[in-house]
């Protein structure tokens, strides 16, 4: 009976597997967009043992040192200082932990929370259906930074809310791809088979359709992380994200900014790590993209 | 002539059921409307509600409250009547565009945003056009020379725009514009030296009518910056999307028939191609509007600039909490309206839709 319910056999998706490898190996923007993510989630992790210095650690004898090849810069802070003497390159270093965690978070929740609900639409149709669209309408009716803010004012500012906020706000796209792929998938024959072999609804939506919906959604975090990581500094860059003094990339941009005339280096450096993540996100996720679903390939 | 008549009276059915289609189509439209725009009002009506603890003690904040201004905060809200009278209420005074007062300036929270709102608007429309005068021949280009240094070029550059956090790029760009080259002023809409009557509330149209023309270049100046940096992703957006819609049409059939009848390679991508190529990338241009107003919200609030976005970002921070849930619930309507426009929009330049 398990046979008949799982469709690929082993040997078939190792093969699959390779193909994928292959069409994503190719593609040099995404390859680069791979290793980039993987150092920087490994110096993320690391951060104790990468950073040069603690990243609350006040130099008074050091404020707004410039970077390392300017005259007055110093070996000691590579990147600089902020106004307050604390070392930028160790704030970026433990931002990227608060960054890629929080926003994992987000594509996580709104993930599981969109497979459900995409699932329950796309397999149950009828009112399930309209009512969990209608809902979803309503959610990407409003800009998302500015739902994410007035969710925030209602939470109060700070890590969670600023979580939960934008997790509700990417919920939409999953829902929306989840469901129609269940759609696409529904009708066809190994579906049919598995239903006739006595699967129950659990069994059909979530070991035999949902392996094979897959695909899309994997592409969908990519970009939704991507977009997590500029709503996250957005947030708190205008102050109702993560709350000062927490190295957060969004929040150390906002606390430069008034030091923009005399200390570029404390505005430059986090915008730049931020653009490079995203950027580096988003060329695998086209790579993914490409690799996964050619139907969906940009020519 | 019987041929003629014969004719006529054979077309004029075929009009008249286009038109009562797209009729059709609109008032379809329309309905798939009703359930949202009831959403986005009960969302709205929800939000002060939904304040974890006591709303009217959370507004007032650390200053506290007296016990008058508390019981008249009470009636004004009607927070003591059951949450279905109140919702009755929301809606009845939402549909005679009255959504509460401000609790900081104590006016009409209507009249607050739509005072801001050209403010708004005049950014985003010179955003829009940035973008679209930019990215539309980049897109054309990139898909005429593919996989030339131009095309990778504009991948690359579109690629980066789309990754772009605007509230740095602003900042970038304050830096070096307006810091060390000193082109370009850092806030506002015009120069403190003018005073210009509003009119329209378009600073560069006012300033024409008044006939001030330093006071236009002032404006024109103010809104160069802001505009660039609110239009950076939806270049980037339109740019991606005419490059992929024009190579897509740029195979079909129809391109290479014009091409085997020798006609020249500038009509065929401007006439063959282009022209349908952009049945895809007038509805991505429309869809770019919920993102500039959501761009607004930060390219506001670097620039300074007096519109919806910074304003409900000051409503946030003071709790004014009617000016927020009001500012919500117009923003979306806003987006909703537009929405439905493009859909309109790509029904009537794409026929295959109403069918």
């Amino acid at each position: 009976m398990a046979a008949i319910s799982t469709p690929a056999a082993p040997g078939t998706f190792r093969h699959q597997l390779g193909g994928f490898w292959k069409d994503f190996s190719t593609n040099r923007g995404a390859l680069t967009g791979l290793i980039f993510i993987t150092l920087i989630m490994l110096v993320a992790l690391l951060a104790p043992w990468v950073a040069p210095h603690d990243p609350a650690m006040q130099d008074r004898s050091a404020l707004l040192v410039p970077p390392v090849w300017h005259d007055e810069g110093s070996w000691r802070y590579l990147l600089g200082t902020d106004a307050v003497g604390r070392d930028i390159l160790s704030r970026l270093i433990f931002g990227a932990r608060y960054s890629l965690s929080i926003s994992a978070m987000v594509v996580l929740i709104s993930m599981c929370g969109g497979i459900f609900l995409g699932l329950l639409a796309g397999y149950f149709r009828g009112w399930v259906e309209t009512v969990i669209t209608r809902i979803m309408d309503v959610v990407l009716a409003f800009p998302s930074l500015l739902l994410a803010l007035g969710l925030v004012a209602i939470l109060s500012p700070g890590l969670t809310s600023a979580m939960i906020a934008i997790a509700l706000v990417q919920l939409p796209y999953f829902v929306r791809l989840t469901r129609a792929a269940v759609i696409g998938e529904k009708s066809r024959e190994y579906v049919t088979a598995s239903r006739l072999a006595g699967a129950g609804h659990m069994r059909l939506m979530f070991n035999t359709l949902l392996p094979n919906c897959m695909a899309p959604l994997i592409v969908q975090a990519t970009l939704s992380f991507s977009t997590a990581i500029l709503d996250i500094a957005a947030l708190g860059f205008l102050g109702m994200g993560v709350q000062p003094p927490t190295p957060e990339w969004g929040a150390m941009l906002a606390n430069a900014r008034e030091f923009m005339g005399s200390a570029y280096w404390a505005v430059t450096f986090p915008g730049l790590v931020i653009l490079l993540t995203v950027l580096m996100i988003n060329l695998m996720g086209d790579g993914l993209r490409d690799a996964l679903d050619p139907k969906m390939k940009r020519s | 002539m019987a041929r003629e008549a014969a004719l006529t009276a054979a077309s004029r059915p075929r009009v008249t059921s286009q038109t009562s289609n797209m009729l059709r189509f609109l008032l379809v439209k329309l309905a798939q409307l009703v359930p949202t725009f009831i959403g986005v009002t009960i969302v709205a009506f929800a939000f002060i509600r939904l304040l974890p603890g006591d709303p009217i003690l959370l507004m007032a904040g650390e200053r506290g409250i007296s016990a008058a201004r508390y019981a008249e905060l009470q009636a004004q809200f009607g927070f003591d009547r059951p949450l279905v009278v109140q919702y009755w209420d929301f809606l009845k005074g939402l549909l005679q565009g009255d959504l509460g007062d401000s609790l900081v300036t104590h006016a009409p929270v209507t009249g607050e945003f739509f005072s801001r709102f050209p403010a708004t608007l005049e950014l985003s429309l010179f955003a829009l056009a940035f973008a679209v005068i930019i990215g539309l021949p980049a897109g054309v280009l990139a898909a005429t020379r593919r996989g030339k240094l131009l095309d990778h070029t504009v991948v690359g550059v579109s690629l980066t725009g789309y990754s772009m956090p605007i509230f740095w790029w602003g900042l970038l760009l304050i830096m070096f514009f307006s810091g060390t080259l000193g082109w370009t002023p850092v806030s506002g809409r015009i120069s403190f030296m003018y005073f210009i009557d509003s009119v329209t509330g378009f600073m560069t149209i006012d300033t024409l009518l008044a006939g001030d023309w330093d006071a236009f270049l002032s404006a024109l100046h103010h809104l160069i910056l802001p505009g660039i940096v609110l239009g950076t992703i939806p270049l980037a957006v339109i740019a991606r999307q005419t490059r992929s819609s024009m190579l897509e049409v740029l195979g079909e059939d129809y391109v290479r028939t014009a091409r085997a009848k020798g006609l020249s390679n500038f009509r065929v991508i401007m006439v063959h191609t282009l022209r349908n190529a952009l049945i895809s990338v007038v509805t991505v241009i429309g869809l770019q509007v919920g993102l500039l107003l959501a761009g607004a919200i930060l390219t506001e609030t670097i620039f300074s600039w007096p519109g919806i976005g910074k304003w409900m970002i000051d409503a946030i921070s003071r709790r004014d909490y009617p000016s927020v849930q009001g500012g919500l619930v117009l923003i979306a309507f806003i987006v909703m309206i537009v929405n439905l426009l493009v859909d309109v929009a790509y029904g009537v330049i794409n026929p295959r839709i109403r069918h």
